[in-house]
């Protein structure tokens, strides 16, 4: 939450923030350094990169950039990249973006499963992995909890995690069919009447 | 070179099913990549995905390792174009009607509604992995240890998981 709010100098020049000529070899490198360097999630360092360093655009239109990236499919990373690649160059800009924002992650990965096929069944291999899939799981607890408590908007909320839950893990019902009938129901649960003006609180992904 | 039209199809459906992210397909991808067309083992893919939060970027590059074990080097390329390609058009195309989008009522709605059910299919998709990684009292304790220090200290993810690695090699 913090990390957003007042102490930003980029959101106190969003007034006057001029729109920049970027290149798309800057794009490219840019979304570059971050793919290679952005280890626990990728949104921090995007906006650390293009609106606090480069200013490249302001933290409004950050943030609603990213309040689209969470309510479409695909990951927050990716849509994201789609997202500032167009703003700041265009079509080809955000294929600049997207490419090079899973550059590195790619090959690191690509070699890790070419080393996986060759030591994977090594004792310390498998006991390591052993360790780093439970850690994982402890890691996606900890965003099922971060992301429950900026995300929601009443406690209603509780039932439809819970029928999604229920649905996948005990009825067994696919991904698709439970996302189409648990997402209708929520969202005619939160159909415009009720809505409240105030916004979701994407902003606070920006912590993670 | 024959499992490239079966990664196409099953990484293009995964891929729309990518709803406030990479987990909330983990269910399905377990199905299809395990059960159904038997590029991995339950373990493999379990530990491909572990791994890749080790990686830097988008968190789901593990797909990688999935297409270049079933179809070699090849296979890596058609699936990230197969896993990202459509997501990536699609929010292409709102992003730039995203401004036309601003006055309709039910935008709102769907951001609110899909909240809930994306924690879910988070949720969901961790119950399937923790089955293929939780076994004892020594895996649990590192999950809960790692969820803990998570919710109370702001530390990098991808150290804990660095960390679970460690423990695993000394104790299990």
């Amino acid at each position: 939450m913090s990390e957003l709010a007042p102490a930003s100098p980029a959101l106190e020049q969003a007034g006057a923030l001029v729109p920049k000529t970027v290149s798309l070899w800057q794009v490219f490198l840019q979304f570059l350094i971050i793919g290679a360097t952005s280890f626990g999630g990728a949104v921090p360092y995007l906006r650390r990169a293009l609106v606090v360093k480069l200013q490249w655009l302001d933290d409004k239109q950050f943030v609603e950039m990213l309040s689209i990236s969470q309510s479409l499919p695909g990951l927050n990373a990716t849509n994201m990249a789609i997202l500032l690649g167009d703003k700041l160059r265009g079509p080809l800009g955000a294929f600049a973006a997207i490419v090079a924002i899973c550059l590195p992650g790619g090959l690191y990965m690509f070699f890790a499963g070419v080393f996986y096929r060759i030591h994977g069944d090594h004792g310390w291999v498998t006991d390591a992995l052993k360790g780093i899939a439970a850690a994982s799981v402890g890691l996606i607890l900890a965003t099922v909890v971060q992301l429950a408590k900026r995300s929601l908007s009443d406690h209603f909320d509780l039932v439809f995690i819970g029928l999604t839950v229920l649905a996948i893990n005990l009825l067994h019902l696919s991904v698709p069919v439970t996302l189409i009938s648990v997402g209708l129901l929520a969202i005619l649960w939160h159909h415009p009447r009720t809505a409240p003006a105030e916004g979701l609180g994407a902003p606070e992904e920006l912590e993670k | 070179m024959t499992q490239i039209p079966d990664l196409i199809r099953v990484f293009s459906y995964l891929s729309l099913l990518t709803v406030g992210g990479g987990m909330a397909a983990f269910p399905e991808m377990k199905i299809q990549i395990v059960d159904i067309h038997r590029w991995l083992t339950f373990p493999q893919l379990i530990h491909f995905y572990s791994v890749g939060q080790m990686a830097p970027g988008p968190n789901m590059m593990m797909i990688i390792p999935v297409g270049d074990w079933a179809a070699g080097p090849l296979g890596a390329v058609v699936v990230v174009i197969a896993f990202f390609g459509p997501t990536a058009l699609l929010t292409f195309a709102i992003g730039r009607l995203w401004k036309h989008l601003e006055s309709w009522p039910w935008r709102q709605s769907i951001q609110r509604g899909l909240a809930p059910v994306s924690v879910g299919l988070l949720l969901a998709g961790c119950f399937t992995i923790a089955k293929g990684s939780i076994f004892g009292v020594a895996t649990a304790a590192i999950a809960v240890g790692v969820l803990m220090i998570l919710l109370q200290y702001k530390i990098n993810p991808a150290l804990l998981v660095l960390g679970g690695a460690v423990v695993g090699y000394l104790s299990l």
